[in-house]
């Protein structure tokens, strides 16, 4: 025997018109009216006042009216709007009143601005695990200061709506387990990933990117604790290739290593507000960071792809150009490169590669990665004489090639240096692969930079990790 | 108010250290290099200070100073000896 159910509202012009055709629907068929605004619509009736919009929340309610039909098993089919021939089917009755054939339906309340999250944090919030905590104090900002969840600006407090709101820019299930936070080895789930994004002032869409930049920091080869713990400048900074990076507005343009991009500036502050949270990693606790660098707060933009004529930094660890991925590097400070004159690419290389000498220490060879951000005013003299981004690396590479003499211990009256077995050979200034080329930046400036890394780069401490974006 | 806890929810273990040995003498001293230049030549130095005073010392040393120990090299120097001295940092 088939149940029926009618979600409708009274300020819906589509459910006052079907109204006289109740009497026969409720005489024929086993109907229960559910009423989303008005207890006495449709007047006359017996209503269930559907005030707290649990029941058509949980419907899936989107459109008024809606009419489902159920049997024992649980919902067979449903219609939404009227629709004379759909309802006659649906219903198989032949209704008698005149009624136009057709006339959309209204939007359901469930869908009025901010309800889904709100009505998600009033029915859903017992899938959240996280333990909730109660505050006397009238100010959530300074109780989150408090708590010492902040990286020492304010951060968004995470109530359950919001945590409800950051949860649905993805599909994954709030109990997936991602892996264990380094130092403490934290649990870190999804859930715990999006609270750290309210923190940071994340918007929903951007917890895709957060999610797959703690998965690539709790890889091994990253060496997320030991780039913690290091006496050393460097934190984790986030590159975001693929149409992602554009869809949810990232800057990759002019000031892309600056302030002034939410994207930018929350992703970046929601992976360090992770390893601080999750994984209790604090500066002067297991951080021993020296002196640090202003990137720890947040280090995150994306390459400028469109319009170059290079390979992405995703394209060139071979993923498809329509992917997108998240690349970690233990990267510290931006050091400027000035060059307003070369017009040529072997000109311009050599600037390059005389800055690049300098990386950690001028007599220093193999120690450090580094990234080396090109920008658009630069990029275009290597595409004007037809250079592609692994032609600028080998020729780097052979600029980079540095004779030992001058690297040995007190060569150039500098104590630091490499052993004196070194003396007569030559060294490259990388590791193999530990150079990288982005571009970036505004359209106006002949100025590229140089993003340098962790001294223990490479398979003995840390090595850049791209991972794919999942929605 | 009501906020969602960011945190791991940890709750560390309180463990008070246990008391030192009033004398090195006889005891099993593990040393252990984390791999950061010259920690050896510290060691040596300390190895023949704790020989001087009748220890027993074993030398380990972990692969990188970037991670943490293996835990085969922390379960062995927790079954070999009964005291630890470790070089951090250069």
């Amino acid at each position: 025997m088939s149940k029926y159910r009618l979600f409708v509202k009274e300020s819906c012009g589509t459910c006052n018109l079907i109204e006289p055709l109740l009497p026969e629907l409720l005489n024929q068929l086993d109907v229960e009216l559910v009423s989303q605004d008005d207890p006495n619509f449709p007047e006359g009736y017996t209503v269930m006042f559907d005030e707290s919009l649990e029941r058509s929340y949980r419907a899936n309610i989107e459109i008024v009216p809606t009419l489902i039909k159920e049997h024992d098993s649980g919902e067979v089919s449903r219609i939404h709007g009227w629709d004379k021939a759909a309802w006659q089917e649906i219903t198989g009755l032949q209704f008698s009143i005149e009624l136009p054939l057709f006339q959309p339906g209204c939007g359901s309340k469930t869908l009025d601005p901010g309800m889904p999250e709100i009505l998600a944090a009033r029915f859903e919030a017992d899938k959240l695990q996280s333990r909730i905590l109660e505050f006397s104090a009238d100010d959530d900002i300074e109780a989150c200061f408090d708590q010492g969840w902040s990286d020492g600006l304010p951060v968004v407090p995470p109530t359950k709506v919001r945590v409800m709101r950051m949860l649905s820019g993805t599909k994954r299930d709030p109990q997936e387990y991602i892996g264990a936070v380094p130092p403490d080895l934290g649990r870190c789930t999804i859930e715990k990933i999006a609270l750290n994004a309210v923190l940071a002032g994340c918007k929903p869409e951007y917890l895709p990117v957060v999610i797959a930049a703690v998965e690539a920091a709790l890889e091994d080869e990253f060496c997320m604790h030991g780039l913690l713990a290091t006496t050393y400048f460097s934190g984790p900074m986030v590159i975001v290739n693929g149409p992602l990076a554009r869809s949810i507005g990232m800057n990759a343009k002019g000031n892309a290593l600056g302030q002034g991009n939410r994207a930018n500036a929350t992703i970046g502050r929601a992976l360090q507000l992770v390893i601080r949270n999750i994984g209790g990693g604090r500066p002067r606790q297991v951080d021993r960071s020296a002196l640090g660098n202003p990137g720890k707060y947040t280090f995150c933009f994306a390459e400028d792809e469109v319009g170059s004529c290079w390979k992405s930094l995703a394209e060139e660890k071979g993923f498809a150009a329509e992917d997108s991925t998240v690349t970690l590097f233990a990267a510290d400070g931006v050091q400027g490169i000035v060059d307003q004159k070369s017009k040529d690419p072997d000109s311009l290389s050599r600037s390059f590669a005389a800055a690049l000498r300098v990386v950690a220490h001028p007599k220093l060879v193999m120690s450090s990665d580094a990234f080396l951000v090109v920008s658009p005013e630069h990029e275009r003299v290597y595409r004007e004489a037809g250079w592609s981004k692994q032609d600028l690396k080998d020729r780097l590479a052979e600029l980079l090639m540095i004779p030992g003499a001058e690297l040995v211990a007190g060569a150039g009256g500098i104590t630091e240096g490499l052993p004196q077995k070194a003396v007569n050979k030559v060294l490259p200034k990388f590791r193999e692969g530990g150079l990288s080329v982005v571009r970036a930046g505004g359209s106006a400036g002949l100025f590229s930079a140089i993003i340098a890394g962790w001294a223990a780069s490479g398979p003995m401490g840390s090595i850049p990790v791209t991972k794919k974006i999942i929605v | 108010m009501r906020l969602l806890d960011p945190t791991a929810e940890l709750k560390p273990e309180g463990r008070l250290p246990r008391t030192r040995p009033k004398t090195v003498f006889g005891k099993t001293v593990g040393l252990l290099d984390i791999a950061k230049p010259k920690g050896d030549i510290f060691i040596d130095r300390i190895e023949d200070l704790l020989k001087q005073k009748g220890a027993k010392t074993v030398r380990y040393r972990k692969p990188t100073f970037t991670r943490v120990a293996p835990i085969e090299l922390t379960q062995k120097i927790a079954a070999e000896c009964d005291l630890v001295l470790e070089a951090l940092a250069d």
